[in-house]
């Protein structure tokens, strides 16, 4: 029987620790497997939370060893066992219980973000016409699990903790998919330079490095948005257009 | 009182015109709906929003839209899910269902879904087992997570409030009505009472009752046990679908989801001798249309309209049953299943590689990253996997609303529309047809119910108590939860599984008695904040209502048809094609079965249905 150790960190609001647990390790198993079977025999009260187990859900964010990862995708023979695998709850949000956090912050900042509006139908029974290379660039984003590990990497929100003025890369990658979005006649821009504060964004890429689903989020997603924000609010002669009542 | 904590001062009180359980694409339709009509509305949901089963969908959702095939229409749609249903179906759901799913679709493009698109932009559509045309509007092979993100980012611009890791566990009724919802929040174990002039149970399945299954911990039948515990009638719970494809190796994986899709876009199940098994069996019922060749059959995926489909798009109940065979003859593949290959494409086009990833890119990830396997190069291991409830709560076809007034249903916990056997796509169609139907009706409901909503304080306390019961025991003189339901697991997934025996079925229940005197006797260590034990305890009884549902039907039903196989009688009886099995609580608290009829199709849709055998 081969065993592994599990270094995890078990608290409250307030304090916790990390504790060890040491389970069987079998073929193919996963980190959020080793922590089921730890709950089922040794810690019942374990919380964490989990749904489809295979990368779709975005539920079991945790930092593993120190990195944002999805449990359920992070494989143990990817990981060193010789040593304790250590399992902590994302850093960016205040902590509930063990591996959960509150997220409820990155619901509501979703709502902030101005919905879809898209243009008037194409054809005469209210159907639109879209190619299919238009509908690929929005594709990328819309892969987004909402697994909030890019929110947990980013270092304006976890060390900066600046939530009330900045929305994070997954809301730029939602703005992102709205803006790209071929149907889509609403302007973000605006909101994006001033209350989503796009311009917290150094562009480090950390959320590029963690995302499971693969999404080039600085590249593909922010930096456009930064030009088109860019675009419209500093570029002298549309400055000028507005000026005379001419320009957006 | 112990670890648990008292219930005084615990108790939150919500008020609602029409409450909603459950927030998959059933009841974030529902939810849409309801607002729609001017009621307000509240989700409760189990786990955090988005994050619901529907987002595990893969493979596309069924409406004749015709924009692929333009000799498909709602009465071709009706007819194969008539067909695939084996005849049990509700006629006037599947015609609902077939008539309502374009606009239902094309509504969501107008929220902001994006689908892949054929070459002039329209909609595309792909196919898919026992859909007789091109049929299932998708994306890539995400089309799940594109709906429910979809109805989740229109949905929080409606008005309806989100009550999210909430679980209910009783409904509260007043003179046989139902008038609102007892439960807890995950947080911090506080109750809450929520009030309602009408409430739409949307809780989807019940996968975990089984041990291997495509579900995860939330499908534990919560819909369905609530719904029987106020009085409502459960009907068709024999018919379980096992889907063909799940994961078999490596074992932590076993029973996630490959998508028919793989199948729909070429894919060809083989045995360990690298036979193409699916030939060597076709149902009567499908000989027309099935190919005659593995050549014919390749060019059916490629969108040939004069070929016919590969037999490996056969319905979901056969090719599971086959697949089974295969591996209990001994011609599986090594870790217990068969094989899936996609990879054979190279030889029929260039850029294979590249084609399956643009195709299929959730499975080329899923098993890269679980099981190390690249399905361009090499094929898939697959065995059946608990899928989904064609059973379920019993409802009106036209307002969903089951045999309990006030208390509506749509979307997996109900049943009507599937009959024996659901066809892949229409359980995206039906939660977006009878999601936005329970809303509508739920709304009009709870408006002509005034405001006068009194719950009863002896029902709030009765389920306080029982929900805080688990904290009375001690971890050394109780029971541990997850041992309960690893039991139950193991048990329905020997003795009521893909093939069934009386003999069998008659331990499950014995079993089950057992169980549920196991249940009694769950603990829960810890206290009431975000404690998984304890939650764990309380699904239980849900689960092993669920169970009995699945099991007192399976034994009443002696013949084989659509997804329940019986090995003392594998032939179909006609008589019992006549015939449905309710479930309902007794006077005395046991379960009650009965008989009733099926109810005839029309005489319009009986014509339609000849005119398309």
């Amino acid at each position: 029987m081969t065993t592994a150790t599990f270094r995890i960190w078990r608290g409250d609001r307030t304090s916790g620790a990390l504790r060890d647990y040491t389970t069987e390790i079998t073929d193919g198993m996963v980190v959020l497997d080793a922590v089921h079977q730890i709950q089922a025999a040794q810690a019942p009260d374990l919380a964490v939370r989990w749904n489809c187990k295979a990368g779709r859900c975005g539920s079991c964010s945790a930092e593993v060893n120190g990195m944002p990862r999805l449990m359920c995708m992070t494989r143990l023979a990817d990981l060193p066992l010789e040593r304790p695998v250590t399992v902590e709850p994302m850093k960016a949000f205040p902590p509930i219980r063990d591996l959960v956090t509150d997220v409820s912050w990155n619901y509501r900042v979703k709502t902030t973000i101005a919905p879809f509006t898209p243009r008037p139908p194409d054809a005469p029974d209210g159907t639109w016409r879209m190619d299919q290379g238009d509908v690929d660039r929005a594709m990328e984003f819309r892969k987004c699990i909402e697994c909030f590990l890019c929110q947990d990497v980013c270092h304006v929100l976890r060390e900066h903790h600046l939530h009330d003025g900045f929305v994070g890369p997954r809301f730029l990658v939602h703005a992102a998919a709205l803006e790209m979005h071929p149907l889509d006649v609403a302007d973000r821009r605006e909101a994006l330079r001033t209350t989503h504060g796009i311009g917290y964004c150094n562009i480090t890429k950390c959320c590029t490095t963690v995302c499971p689903e693969h999404i080039t989020i600085t590249d593909n997603a922010i930096i456009p948005l930064k030009e088109r924000v860019a675009d419209r609010a500093y570029d002298p002669i549309r400055a000028l257009l507005r000026v005379v009542g001419l320009g957006d | 009182m112990s670890g648990g904590g008292g219930s005084g001062g615990s108790l939150e009180a919500i008020e609602h015109d029409v409450l909603v359980i459950g927030a998959g694409g059933a009841g974030l339709r529902a939810a849409i709906a309801a607002s729609a009509a001017g009621v307000s509305v509240g989700v409760v949901c189990k786990s955090l929003l988005g994050k619901a089963h529907t987002v595990m969908a893969e493979g596309g959702v069924a409406a004749a839209l015709a924009n692929v095939d333009d000799r498909d229409s709602w009465k071709v749609h009706f007819a194969d899910t008539m067909r695939g249903g084996q005849y049990l179906n509700d006629p006037r759901m599947a015609e609902l269902h077939a008539r309502e799913a374009p606009d239902r679709v094309r509504e969501l493009e107008a929220w902001g879904a994006l689908f892949d698109r054929t070459k002039d932009g329209r909609i595309l559509q792909r196919n898919f087992g026992g859909h007789a045309y091109p049929r299932l509007a998708h994306v890539g092979d995400r089309t799940g997570l594109e709906m429910i993100r979809t109805l989740q980012d229109h949905g929080i611009h409606q008005g309806i409030t989100f009550h999210m890791e909430c679980t209910v566990t009783r409904l509260l009724t007043d003179g046989g009505r139902v008038v609102g919802a007892f439960g807890y929040e995950r947080e911090r174990g506080r109750f809450r009472v929520y009030r309602a002039g009408a409430v739409v149970l949307a809780t989807g399945g019940i996968g975990r009752a089984y041990r291997i299954t495509s579900n995860s911990w939330e499908y534990t039948g919560d819909g369905l046990a609530l719904a029987y515990d106020a009085g409502a009638e459960l009907v068709d719970m024999e018919f379980l679908q096992f889907h063909p494809t799940g994961m078999v190796w490596p074992p932590s994986v076993r029973g996630i989801l490959v998508t028919e899709g793989v199948r729909g876009e070429g894919g060809v199940l083989l045995n360990k001798e690298g036979r193409r098994f699916m030939f060597d069996d076709i149902p009567p019922a499908y000989q027309n249309q099935t190919a005659d060749s593995e050549d014919e059959g390749w060019r059916y995926t490629q969108g040939d309209k004069a070929a016919r489909r590969p037999p490996e798009l056969l319905t979901r109940d056969h090719v599971a049953r086959c697949i089974n065979r295969e591996i209990k003859a001994g011609r599986g593949s090594p870790h217990g299943g068969v094989f899936l290959d996609i990879a054979w494409i190279r030889q029929r086009m260039k850029n294979a590689p590249e084609h399956i990833r643009r195709k299929l890119p959730g499975m080329y990830h899923q098993f890269m990253e679980l099981a190390g396997v690249d399905i361009t190069a090499e094929p898939m291991e697959v065995g059946p996997t608990t899928h989904y409830m064609m059973g379920g709560i019993r409802v009106d076809a036209e307002t969903q609303m089951s045999t309990v007034p006030g208390l509506y249903a749509a979307g997996e916990c109900a049943a009507g529309l599937h009959g024996a056997n659901r066809l892949g796509g229409n359980s995206l169609s039906d939660l977006l047809v009878f999601g936005k139907r329970a809303g509508d009706h739920a709304a009009q409901f709870a408006r002509g119910q005034g405001k006068a909503r009194s719950v009863s304080a002896a029902q709030v306390d009765a389920a306080s108590r029982a929900a805080l019961a688990p904290f009375d025991r001690t971890a050394s003189d109780g029971t541990n939860p997850y041992q309960v339901q690893q039991t139950l697991q193991e048990m329905m997934q020997d003795l009521v599984g893909i093939v069934r025996t009386r003999q069998e079925m008659e331990r499950a229940l014995e079993g089950l008695a057992a169980l549920r005197a196991r249940e009694a006797r769950v603990a829960a260590t810890g206290n009431r904040d975000y404690n998984p034990g304890w939650h764990t305890a309380l699904d239980l009884a849900s689960l092993l209502t669920v169970s009995e549902a699945v099991t007192r039907s399976a034994l009443a039903r002696t013949e084989s048809r659509g997804a329940h196989f019986r090995d003392d009688f594998p032939a179909k009886d006609e008589a019992q094609g006549r015939v449905r099995h309710v479930v309902k609580r007794g006077p005395d608290g046991a379960m009650l079965l009965e008989r009733i009829p099926v109810t005839p199709p029309s005489a319009e849709l009986q014509r339609i249905i000849e005119e398309q055998r």
